[in-house]
C-alpha cells in the first residue's frame, strides 16, 4: 500500500453545498482550522441547481409576513411532524441569513423600493422567496464560495498562505469516518483524480452531504446524491429519522427520455402557470384536501384574481404543497387523462406575455428550448413527478446540529426533522444557511471544549483501506457490474417504494435490496484507481443500498399517509402517528438496518398557540389538545 | 428511433494519449453526455468525464465536440447527422488529467487573485437598497456557471502558456467588471484590471462570447466597458476620482 497522505484540522466539513460552505465559514470565523471536502469541483455542489428561491419572512412584499407565519406554514407543510424547535429557529433566523448573503456580494432581484424581491411559492402564505430569476441556487453557492475566497484572501494578507485557516479539497470522496472510543477522530477517503487515499484527522466533522435521490430512477438529483452522509452517520453509530418521507416534486420533465426527471421549477406555478390534463381541464380544483379547503380557491375565477389581489381571494390550488400536487398528477395520469408521454400539461404560455416569461423564467425557457425543442412562451410543458428531496436524515440537536455521536454534526439536506413529512419549496436553501451556521458554531464549541484530541488508530485506517479497494479484487464467480446493480436498485426503489406505496410491494423491495446487497459483495471493477467512475460507483452503491433499506423499512412500518409518504393501503393521516418518529440505526455485526418507534417531543405551548384550535384538531390527538 | 453512432473519444493522461473509435447506440432526444455515459456503462467503464447537474447549470462537463468548446450535457445528438463521426476531446487550454477531464486549477487560482466584494461601510445587513436596473448589469455576469469554456477559448492563453501568469482570462476579467458595476461595492478596481489581471492583452475578438453557454455578452458588456474606463482614466485622471463610471448619479 502506498504512503498514506495525512492532514490535520480542527473542523472537517464534508460537503461544499450551501450547508457545508456556511458551516465552514462559521467554523473559520470561530478560529478553527477548517477543511471543506467535496466530491465535485468547488462551486458545483448540488445547491447550484436550486432554482426558485430562498424562503425568509422579510416582509418586503407583504408586510404582514413574520416568523410566526413562516413557522405556521412550515409546520402545515410538514403535516406537523416537523421538529418544532428547528422550524422555529429556521423561521426566526432565515431573514438574517439572507441579508448576510448581501454582505458577501449576492445580488437578488429587487422590489421597486430597492429591497430584496420575494415571490410566491407553494404552501407559503405570503410572497416569501428571495430569488434571482430562476437561478437562486447559483447565486447562493457563488456568494458563499466568494465569501470563502475572501476569508482566504484575509488569511493570505496575514499569513502569506491562502489556505492557512480554510482549505477546500475538491473532487475528494470520504468513504468512512474514523472513530476513537465512540468519538469522531477523523475521516478517510480518496482523491477522485488519483485514487490516492487520505486520512484527515479532526475531532469534529460536519456532514453536509445532501440527499439520496440517485437511488431512484426518475430523479432531479445528480450523481452526487448517493446518501453518503446518511450512510457515514449510520456506520458511525448515529441515527436517522423520518427516512420514509421522500419528496416527489410534482413537476419534472418527462420527455425526451434522457432528460426525464430534470426539474421544472415551482416558480412556473408561483408566477401564474397552471396544470391541465389531456381534456384541457385545470384539474387541481378536484384535489384540494379537507385540511386546506379554507386557504385554496375552488374556482378558476377566484384563483386568477388572487395573483393581483391576494388579500381578498384564496390562492390557486396549483400552489398546494408539493405532495398534494404530485399525487394529483399521478392520479390524473393513472386515470388516463395524461399527456402523450405520461405527464400532464403545465402551461404558462397562455398566462403571461412572452417577454415576461423569458424575464422571469429564463433558465426554464432555455432548458426546454435546448433539451426538448419546446418553446414555453408558446406551448405547454409536459411534466410529471420526480424524486427530489429527502426529508429524512441525521437526528440532530436543533440548536447545535450535534448528532448522538460526539464530534459528529450534520446540516442541510442530510439532517432530518426540520421539514417533518414534507418540505416547502424554498425552505431548503434557508435551512442550509440557518443550520449550516449553527452546525459550524456547534462543532467549534465542541472542539474548544475538548481536553484531548481523539486518535485515529492504524487498524481503523487499514480497515477503511481494505473496504475501499475491495471492488478491485472482486470475488470468485461473482463479477457483478456496478452500473447494472445501480440500475436495478433505481428500478426497484422507483417501482416499489415510490410515490404511492403498498405493503406487499415494500416487502418485495426489502427482499430485492437484500439480494442486491449480497450481489454487491461480489462487485468487480476494471482498470486502476485513477479517475475511475466504475470504482466510484461501486463504493457509492454501498451507501445507496443501506440508505434505501432505511427508506423501505421505515415506509413499511408507517401505516398511514402523510406528506411525502403515501400508502395505498392506509390512505388516511392518523393523529397518533404524528407523535411517533421512526428511527433507523445499524445493528449487529453485519450492520443490518433496524427501525424503532420513538416518541416525538411535544410542541411547546406558545408555538401551539400560534394556531387556531380548529386547525390543530386536524392534526393532534384529543389527549394532546387537552394537555 | 435509435441508431448506431460513430464516436471518437480522446483517451489518455498527462503522459499522452489519442483518439479511440467507438460505435454506440444513440436514442431520440439524447445529448452527447448520455452517449458518453452509455460508453461507460457498456464498453469503457473507466472512461473519465466530469459532470454533475446534466442540465447546463453547474458548468462541470466542458469539453470540445468536433473541435468546438461546448457543454456535453447541452449538446444534443440531433445537431449531428446520423452518419457523422462525433469527436470528443478535452478542453485544450488546461492540462489533461485523464480522458475528458482536465486540471482547471488555473481558474481557481485566478479567482483568488481578484479582490473580493467590499461591503459599504456603515450600511447594516438588511439595509442594502438597490434598484433592479442597477443590479441587472452585474446580474448578467453572475449568471456565469464557471464552465471555463471562455477561458479555454481565449487565444491569449489557448496557445500561449506563458500568458497564463499575467492574464486572468475573460471569466475573471468579467468578475472584476461585475464587482465594478455592483451598486454598493466600495473598491476601485480599474487600475488593477489593467496592471494585474491582464485586461490589456484582450484584443476584443469576442471568441469568449461566442462559446458562452449562458449567452453572456462578455466582450461587449464587461470587457469593452472596462477598457473604456481604463482609457478614460489615462486621459483624464481627475474626472474619475470618486466617480464610478458604471454607477448612476
Ligand atoms: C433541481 C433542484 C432545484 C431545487 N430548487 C430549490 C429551491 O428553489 N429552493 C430550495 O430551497 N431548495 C431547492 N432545492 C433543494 C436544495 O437545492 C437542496 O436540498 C440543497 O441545495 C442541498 O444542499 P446541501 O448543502 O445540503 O447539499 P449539496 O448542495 O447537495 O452539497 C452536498 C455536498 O456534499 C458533497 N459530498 C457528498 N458526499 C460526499 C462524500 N462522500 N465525500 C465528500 N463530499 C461529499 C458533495 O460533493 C457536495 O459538495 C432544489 C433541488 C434540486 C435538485
Ligand atoms: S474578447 Fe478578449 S477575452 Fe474574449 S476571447 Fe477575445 S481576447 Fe480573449
Ligand atoms: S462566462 Fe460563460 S463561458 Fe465563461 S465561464 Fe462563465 S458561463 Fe462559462
Ligand atoms: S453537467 Fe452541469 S453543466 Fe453539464
Amino acid at each position: 500500500m502506498p504512503e498514506l497522505e495525512r492532514h490535520s484540522f480542527d473542523v472537517l466539513v464534508i460537503g461544499a453545498g450551501g450547508a457545508g460552505l456556511r458551516a465552514a465559514i462559521e467554523a473559520r470565523e470561530h478560529g478553527m482550522r477548517t477543511a471543506v471536502l467535496c466530491k465535485s469541483l468547488f462551486g458545483k455542489a448540488h445547491t447550484v441547481m436550486a432554482e426558485g428561491g430562498i424562503a425568509a419572512a422579510m416582509g418586503n412584499v407583504n408586510s404582514n409576513d413574520s416568523w410566526q407565519v413562516h413557522f405556521r406554514d412550515t409546520m402545515r407543510g410538514g403535516k406537523f411532524l416537523n421538529n418544532w424547535r428547528m422550524a422555529e429557529l429556521h423561521a426566526k433566523e432565515a431573514p438574517d441569513r439572507v441579508w448576510e448573503l448581501e454582505t458577501y456580494g449576492a445580488l437578488f432581484d429587487r422590489t421597486k423600493d430597492g429591497r430584496i424581491s420575494q415571490r410566491n411559492f407553494g404552501g407559503h402564505e405570503y410572497p416569501r422567496l428571495a430569488h434571482v430569476g430562476d437561478r437562486t441556487g447559483l447565486e447562493l453557492i457563488r456568494s458563499l464560495q466568494q465569501k470563502v475566497v475572501s476569508l482566504q484572501q484575509d488569511d493570505y494578507a496575514e499569513t502569506g498562505d491562502y489556505e492557512s485557516r480554510l482549505k477546500v479539497f475538491q473532487e475528494f470522496t470520504v468513504t468512512d469516518l474514523v472513530l476513537d472510543d465512540g468519538k469522531v477522530a477523523g475521516a478517510f477517503g480518496y482523491w477522485r483524480e488519483s485514487g490516492r487515499f487520505v486520512l484527515f484527522e479532526a475531532p469534529a466533522v460536519v456532514l453536509a452531504t445532501g440527499g439520496i435521490g440517485k437511488s431512484f430512477k426518475v430523479t432531479s438529483n445528480s450523481w452526487e446524491y448517493t446518501g453518503d452522509g446518511h450512510a457515514l452517520a449510520l456506520r458511525a453509530g448515529a441515527s436517522l429519522i423520518n427516512m420514509e418521507f421522500v419528496q416527489f416534486h410534482p413537476t419534472g420533465m418527462v420527455w425526451p427520455p434522457s432528460v426525464k426527471g430534470i426539474l421544472v421549477t415551482e416558480s412556473v406555478r408561483g408566477d401564474g402557470g397552471v396544470l391541465r390534463n389531456s381534456d384541457g381541464k385545470r384539474f387541481m380544483f378536484d384535489y384540494i384536501p379537507e385540511v386546506f379547503k379554507d386557504k385554496y380557491a375552488d374556482n378558476e375565477a377566484e384563483a386568477d384574481r388572487w395573483y393581483a389581489d391576494p388579500e381578498h381571494n384564496r390562492r390557486p390550488p396549483e400552489l398546494l404543497p408539493r405532495d398534494e400536487v404530485a399525487r394529483a398528477i399521478n392520479s390524473e395520469v393513472k386515470a388516463g387523462r395524461g399527456s402523450e408521454h405520461g405527464g400532464v400539461f403545465l402551461d404558462v404560455s397562455t398566462r403571461l406575455p412572452a417577454e415576461e416569461i423569458t424575464r422571469r423564467l429564463p433558465s426554464m425557457h432555455h432548458q426546454f428550448k435546448e433539451l426538448a425543442d419546446v418553446d414555453i412562451t408558446a406551448q405547454p410543458m409536459e411534466v410529471g413527478p420526480t424524486c427530489h428531496y429527502v426529508m429524512g436524515g441525521v437526528q440532530v440537536d436543533p440548536d447545535t446540529g450535534a448528532s448522538s455521536v460526539p464530534g459528529l454534526f450534520a446540516a442541510g439536506e442530510v439532517s432530518g426533522g426540520m421539514h417533518g413529512s414534507n418540505r416547502l419549496g424554498g425552505n431548503s436553501l434557508s435551512d442550509l444557511l440557518v443550520f449550516g451556521r449553527r452546525a459550524g458554531a456547534g462543532a467549534s464549541d465542541y472542539v474548544s471544549g475538548l481536553s484531548a484530541r481523539p486518535v485515529c488508530s492504524d487498524s481503523a485506517v487499514t480497515e477503511a483501506e481494505r473496504v475501499a479497494v475491495a471492488p478491485f479484487s472482486g470475488s470468485d464467480g461473482g463479477g457483478e457490474n456496478p452500473y447494472t446493480l445501480h440500475m436495478e436498485l433505481q428500478q426497484a426503489m422507483n417501482d416499489l417504494v415510490g410515490i404511492i406505496r403498498k405493503a406487499d410491494e415494500m416487502d418485495q423491495a426489502i427482499k430485492r435490496l437484500d439480494e442486491l446487497k449480497r450481489r454487491a459483495a461480489t462487485l468487480v471493477v476494471e482498470g486502476h484507481r485513477q479517475f475511475n467512475p466504475g470504482w466510484h460507483l461501486a463504493l457509492d452503491l454501498r451507501n445507496m443500498l443501506v440508505v434505501s433499506e432505511c427508506v423501505a423499512r421505515a415506509a413499511l412500518m408507517r401505516t398511514e399517509s402523510r406528506g411525502g409518504h403515501t400508502r395505498d393501503d392506509y390512505p388516511q393521516m392518523e393523529a397518533d402517528w404524528r407523535r411517533k418518529l421512526l428511527v433507523c440505526r445499524l445493528s449487529g455485526p453485519d450492520g443490518s438496518v433496524e427501525v424503532v418507534e420513538e416518541p416525538q417531543i411535544p410542541i411547546r405551548s406558545d408555538l401551539l398557540a400560534l394556531f387556531e384550535h380548529g386547525e390543530l384538531q386536524k392534526y393532534l390527538t384529543a389527549d394532546e389538545l387537552e394537555g | 428511433m435509435g441508431y448506431q453512432g460513430h464516436f471518437r473519444v480522446w483517451r489518455g493522461s498527462d503522459q499522452g494519449g489519442g483518439l479511440e473509435d467507438f460505435t454506440v447506440e444513440v436514442n431520440e432526444g439524447e445529448v452527447v453526455l448520455d452517449v458518453i455515459h452509455r460508453l461507460q456503462a457498456t464498453q469503457t467503464p473507466d472512461l473519465a468525464v466530469r459532470w454533475n447537474c446534466k442540465a447546463g447549470k453547474c458548468g462541470s462537463c466542458s469539453a470540445e465536440i468536433n473541435g468546438k468548446p461546448r457543454l456535453l450535457c447541452m449538446t444534443r445528438m440531433s445537431v449531428f447527422a446520423e452518419d457523422e463521426t462525433v469527436t470528443v476531446t478535452p478542453m485544450r487550454t488546461f492540462p489533461v488529467i485523464r480522458d475528458l477531464v482536465t486540471d482547471v486549477s488555473y481558474n481557481y487560482e485566478k479567482a483568488r487573485e481578484i479582490p473580493s466584494f467590499k461591503p459599504p461601510a456603515g450600511v447594516a445587513p438588511g439595509e442594502y437598497r438597490m434598484q433592479q436596473v442597477d443590479v441587472e448589469r452585474s446580474q448578467e455576469f453572475r449568471k456565469c456557471i464557471e464552465c471555463f469554456l471562455c477561458n479555454n477559448t481565449c487565444h491569449v492563453i489557448r496557445d500561449h502558456e506563458e500568458n497564463k501568469e499575467s492574464f486572468a482570462g475573460p471569466r475573471f476579467l468579467m468578475r472584476v467588471a461585475e464587482l465594478e458595476m455592483h451598486p454598493l461595492d466600495e473598491a476601485d478596481r480599474v487600475p488593477e484590471a489593467q496592471s494585474s489581471h491582464g485586461l490589456g492583452l484582450c484584443n476584443i475578438t469576442k471568441c469568449c462570447t461566442d462559446v458562452c453557454p449562458e449567452h453572456i455578452k462578455i466582450t461587449d458588456n464587461a470587457l469593452i466597458p472596462m477598457k473604456e474606463r481604463v482609457a478614460d482614466r489615462r486621459y483624464d485622471p481627475v474626472v474619475w476620482l470618486g466617480n464610478k463610471l458604471f454607477r448612476r448619479n
